[in-house]
């Protein structure tokens, strides 16, 4: 438990470096940023305290929101992804994760980067608008959405290949 | 009463949810709204700390431009100085009776931003450098935006490339004044509005600061105009400015405190009332 609790500090803590630090000055083709730190919501163990879960998801987000002075619109994405991934886990494992015995390491590669795509897309939707906050620009908020979670997903995917540990059983 | 309870009991992950949903719009809807300083913004200890650590690193890589940049202003000054008939008497300039209107802040920018569409800037003042809320910050080629939070050593910049932002700038051939926004198109050019039609406005104008408002001195330079056309109702104009700052690339500023400010604004208020 202690290692795993670490492991979760550990990851929250360097993920959040990553964001601020590297991620959010990419800028690629002038505006496109990944958002890596989703993967600690993504990642978090299944069997957990659903609102302690939901109460660290939120803290990332206002943490990231701090260091990008971006008010509030990270910690809205981050809770909304917190509290609809038992539907997102559902929908992308089926009967695995109704017997909650869902390890990331031995789960179906399209069933990995269906629930990502998932997530990532709510996530950024939430976040892009909020971040123009404004109706009018539809059209602009669903295409920093696509052309971001392309971005984000392809990183998630590769951090989540390198960073695995391969448990032969 | 005992079904309340269950009810609560029941809910308590949604009700979590919403609650902290609730929070996180509130603070997106407080930061989308002009001249309300955000709750939570970069200016603490920590981030602020971690920026100024990162900085110290940073800066090195683009030290020789930022040289060039600094010499450059230098041979501006310079110029102005010697070929000047009134020659200042150097024995006067101290900081104690050196009373002026504006009080100029050297500062360095130690995060900047500029691909979202609310950009915010870091400087490494703060209050312990008497800087407060909307003071006006530029660099030494133009305008670069107002003070927002400060705390005890570094302090947010509101950068004019945020769609908040809202300065007064005029015609520098002309006194004839609008009001800066920006489009979030590009970090290069900011928008001039409601410039009345009657102006002679050209393409290749300059187009500066106007000092209706407090916080910026009358004559700092903004850009030149790149394009215009008249708007909607064909009453003003909708100019284009390339700005001479290059947003991108932003070290060395300068903070200035107006000190008739509180004055003006009281002023401003008693009338207004």
């Amino acid at each position: 438990m202690t290692s795993l609790f670490s492991i979760h500090t550990v990851r929250f803590i360097v993920l959040l470096l990553l964001q601020v630090w590297v991620l959010s000055h990419v800028n690629f083709l002038g505006y496109i940023n990944p958002y890596l730190y989703i993967l600690f919501i993504a990642l978090y163990p299944i069997k957990n305290n659903r609102m302690l879960f939901i109460l660290l998801s939120f803290l990332l987000g206002l943490f990231i929101d701090m260091f990008l002075d971006s008010g509030g619109m990270h910690a809205a994405a981050a809770v909304t992804i917190a509290f609809i991934r038992p539907a997102a886990l559902k929908f992308s494992f089926g009967a695995i994760y109704e017997h909650q015995a869902v390890k990331f390491g031995n789960t179906d590669f399209g069933q990995r980067l269906s629930y990502l795509t998932i997530l990532t897309i709510i996530h950024h939707f939430v976040l892009f608008s909020l971040d123009f906050f404004n109706f009018s620009k539809i059209i602009l908020i669903l295409k920093n959405t696509l052309f971001s979670s392309i971005f984000t997903i392809i990183l998630c995917v590769l951090v989540t290949i390198i960073f695995s540990r391969n448990e032969k059983k | 009463m005992q079904q309340i309870v269950n009810f609560i009991l029941r809910n308590k992950t949604f009700l979590l949810f919403a609650l902290l949903l609730f929070i996180s719009v509130m603070l997106t809807i407080q930061s989308h709204s002009y001249h309300k300083s955000r709750f939570i913004n970069s200016a603490n200890f920590l981030s602020g700390g971690f920026y100024n650590t990162s900085n110290s690193v940073s800066s090195y890589f683009g030290l020789k431009e930022q040289n060039n940049l600094l010499q450059e202003e230098n041979n501006t000054l310079k110029s102005i100085l010697f070929n000047s008939n009134n020659k200042l008497n150097n024995a006067y300039i101290d900081t104690t009776t050196f009373s002026k209107k504006y009080k100029f802040t050297p500062a360095k920018v130690i995060r900047n931003t500029y691909a979202t569409s609310n950009n915010i800037l870091l400087v490494n003042r703060g209050k312990k450098d008497s800087i407060k809320q909307d003071f006006g910050v530029i660099t030494s080629k133009g305008i670069l935006g107002i003070i927002e939070s400060t705390s005890s050593k570094y302090a947010t910049v509101l950068s004019i490339l945020n769609t908040t932002s809202r300065i007064s700038a005029q015609l520098k051939k002309t006194d004839h004044f609008g009001s800066l926004s920006w489009n979030t198109a590009s970090p290069s050019e900011i928008q001039l509005t409601e410039i009345p039609k009657i102006a002679p406005v050209q393409k290749g104008d300059t187009i500066i600061t106007s000092g209706r408002s407090a916080i910026f001195p009358k004559g700092v330079p903004i850009g030149v105009v790149s394009n215009f056309k008249l708007d909607n109702a064909e009453n003003y104009y909708e100019i284009n400015v390339k700005l001479f700052n290059d947003m991108t690339n932003i070290e060395h500023v300068y903070i200035i405190e107006n000190k008739d400010s509180e004055a003006i604004n009281n002023l401003l208020n008693a009338t207004n009332d």
